[in-house]
């Protein structure tokens, strides 16, 4: 007897137990036996690209997502996701609620997943042209409607609190252009960051290397973004446990350095008032 | 732009919209907490808290029925079926409502229907306020390949929320709105060309319209929504055998991919 409920996969295939059909003899990931041949055979980022792409990538991909993961690994603690997180671990919350901490604001436009998933929209759309770059960098977003996003403020891709292209950002942009396709878009931001950011008015941010990594990896704007999410969350995990560990005595409170503007002061009466025009 | 502006907010942060004097009193949007709103229901205070004004007991009643219409405790329904799995392996309630609540934010549901619906009103009342038709704005729509939001509903053809919701509307004295007018002539519209149906998402985003909340505050409003529906979700399935909910047997992934495959050694062979 089996479900009339079933969930389509086209990468995912499972055979059962004889005594269990509940209970996995043997995992298949899009096609290759992944506890039998995959696991013992294949690294991690090999594995994680045969997940997302549903074929086997090359070494060079490998070594390219790797080093990638190393850089985005830990954004440190001043980077918001992480922020958000050692509020958590602070605190002593569960390591989820933590991790979501860290999902949901790593999530966003400034920084964060969103910003990457837009980047790698405009390597869709402007390729390696580099006047349509500095158009749609002013204007990355045609729709006029109302979303669930509010609409960006700057260049995706780019940091608008930034001075000049920080270290790491550099670093990392030189490493995996060196790893990356010879005419991919690793190579071509490397010969176009100071046009671009000469033309945005700020500097190049690690979303912007990330997303044309992802570009160069064969992954679109969606696979990217769950990716980006994934590897910051070591940082993320790491920070909130220290900050477990250190104590929220230590853990900075902001109270002091909030200002009320229009504080009614302690002395207002009890009244409810009505509905305001 | 240059870093010199995050200087300003290192260490202060000039604010009107609220502070906690810790063991005094608290003040949202200029108010004290407990002395001037702590006779708000808490949904008002809710409505409170992203207007930053108290819109009155007519609409704070006709938006809380939003809520009570919304509480479907069915865990068919995706968010709901998150929280019941969050229950089924045992996790917080917490993470349990946080999950459900956060794919609340979806494309075919939920959220961005909502915020699409809200804006399609507004962009048509505009649209009409130049002398335009209602129904040229629907084409138009339909012409750029956009869904109309609120018109036709996923695994349903027809949304009993709405006629109670319409009593509500009179009951609170929203029932001749422009934008509740115009959802109904649209949908009078796409139902005789299109044989489209319309649900909640289109009722909803045209009364939010007349009481002309905009799309961030709609979305914050409407982000708990799911709320009370997904508690007895959680409970059904915690009270039950653990992983018991709706159990998947291996062959129920229905497999298309590629066919069974050797693991090849030699790396180099394979495509990049």
């Amino acid at each position: 007897m089996t479900s009339k409920y079933v969930y389509h996969s086209n990468f995912w295939f499972e055979e059962s137990e004889e005594s269990n059909p509940f209970a996995a003899r043997a995992c298949y990931c899009s096609g290759y036996d992944v506890y039998g041949q995959v696991v013992p055979k294949a690294g991690w980022f090999e594995y994680l690209l045969l997940l997302f792409k549903g074929e086997r990538s090359s070494p060079a991909m490998s070594v390219l997502l790797e080093k990638l993961a190393m850089s985005l690994a830990n954004p440190g603690p001043r980077e918001a996701s992480v922020r958000a997180a050692m509020n958590g671990g602070v605190a002593g919350t569960n390591p989820g609620s933590a991790l979501m901490a860290a999902l949901a604001v790593g999530s966003g436009q400034y920084g964060g997943a969103r910003e990457v998933a837009v980047a790698m929209e405009l390597w869709q759309q402007c390729g390696r042209d580099l006047t349509t770059w500095q158009q749609r960098l002013r204007k990355p977003e045609q729709d006029e409607r109302a979303d669930i996003w509010a609409p960006m403020e700057h260049a995706p891709g780019f940091d608008p609190n930034g001075d000049h292209t920080p270290t790491p950002v550099l670093s990392t942009l030189e490493l995996l252009t060196s790893l990356a396709p010879e005419q991919g878009a690793l190579a071509w931001l490397s010969q176009q960051r100071e046009e671009l950011e000469h033309s945005v008015g700020y500097p190049l941010a690690m979303s912007g290397v990330a997303g044309a990594a992802f570009v160069d990896l064969g992954l679109n704007p969606e696979q990217g973004s769950m990716l980006f999410l994934i590897l910051r969350l070591p940082g993320a995990a790491v920070h909130a446990l220290e900050q477990q560990q250190m104590g929220w005595k230590k853990f900075p409170f902001y109270g002091d350095a909030i200002e009320l503007a229009n504080d009614p002061g302690a002395n207002v009466s009890m009244a409810n008032e009505g509905a305001d025009s | 732009m240059s870093h010199r502006r995050l200087l300003d907010t290192e260490s202060h942060w000039l604010t009107n919209r609220g502070k906690a004097f810790l063991t005094e009193r608290v003040v949202m949007h200029g108010r004290d907490l407990h002395k001037q709103l702590g006779n708000y229901e808490w949904l008002h205070l809710y409505l409170f808290s992203i207007l930053g004004r108290d819109p009155g007991e007519q609409v704070y009643r006709l938006l809380n029925y939003y809520y009570v219409a919304t509480s479907f405790p069915d865990p068919s329904i995706w968010p709901n079926h998150v929280t019941a799995l969050a229950g089924s392996v045992r996790t917080t309630p917490s993470l349990a409502l946080m999950a459900g609540l956060s794919i609340s934010e979806a494309s075919i549901y939920g959220r961005r229907p909502e915020v699409r619906a809200l804006d399609f009103f507004y962009r048509a009342g505009r649209w009409c306020d130049e002398g335009k038709s209602l129904t040229e704005f629907v084409e138009l729509e339909k012409s750029q390949g956009r869904i109309i939001y609120g018109y036709g509903r996923p695994l349903a053809s027809a949304d009993e929320r709405i006629s109670h919701t319409l009593e509500k509307a009179k009951e609170w004295g929203f029932s001749d709105g422009r934008f509740l007018n115009m959802a109904l002539d649209v949908y009078e519209y796409l139902r005789t060309t299109y044989g489209y149906s319309m649900n909640i998402a289109a009722i909803d985003a045209a009364l939010a319209a007349d009481v002309g909340l905009n799309a961030e505050e709609y979305q914050l409003f409407m982000t708990p929504i799911f709320l009370a529906g997904m508690t007895p979700c959680f409970l059904d399935a915690a009270e039950k055998p653990e992983g018991a909910f709706f159990p998947m047997r291996c062959t129920s992934i229905c497999y298309g991919g590629p066919a069974k495959r050797e693991w090849s050694d030699n790396k180099e062979e394979t495509p990049s």
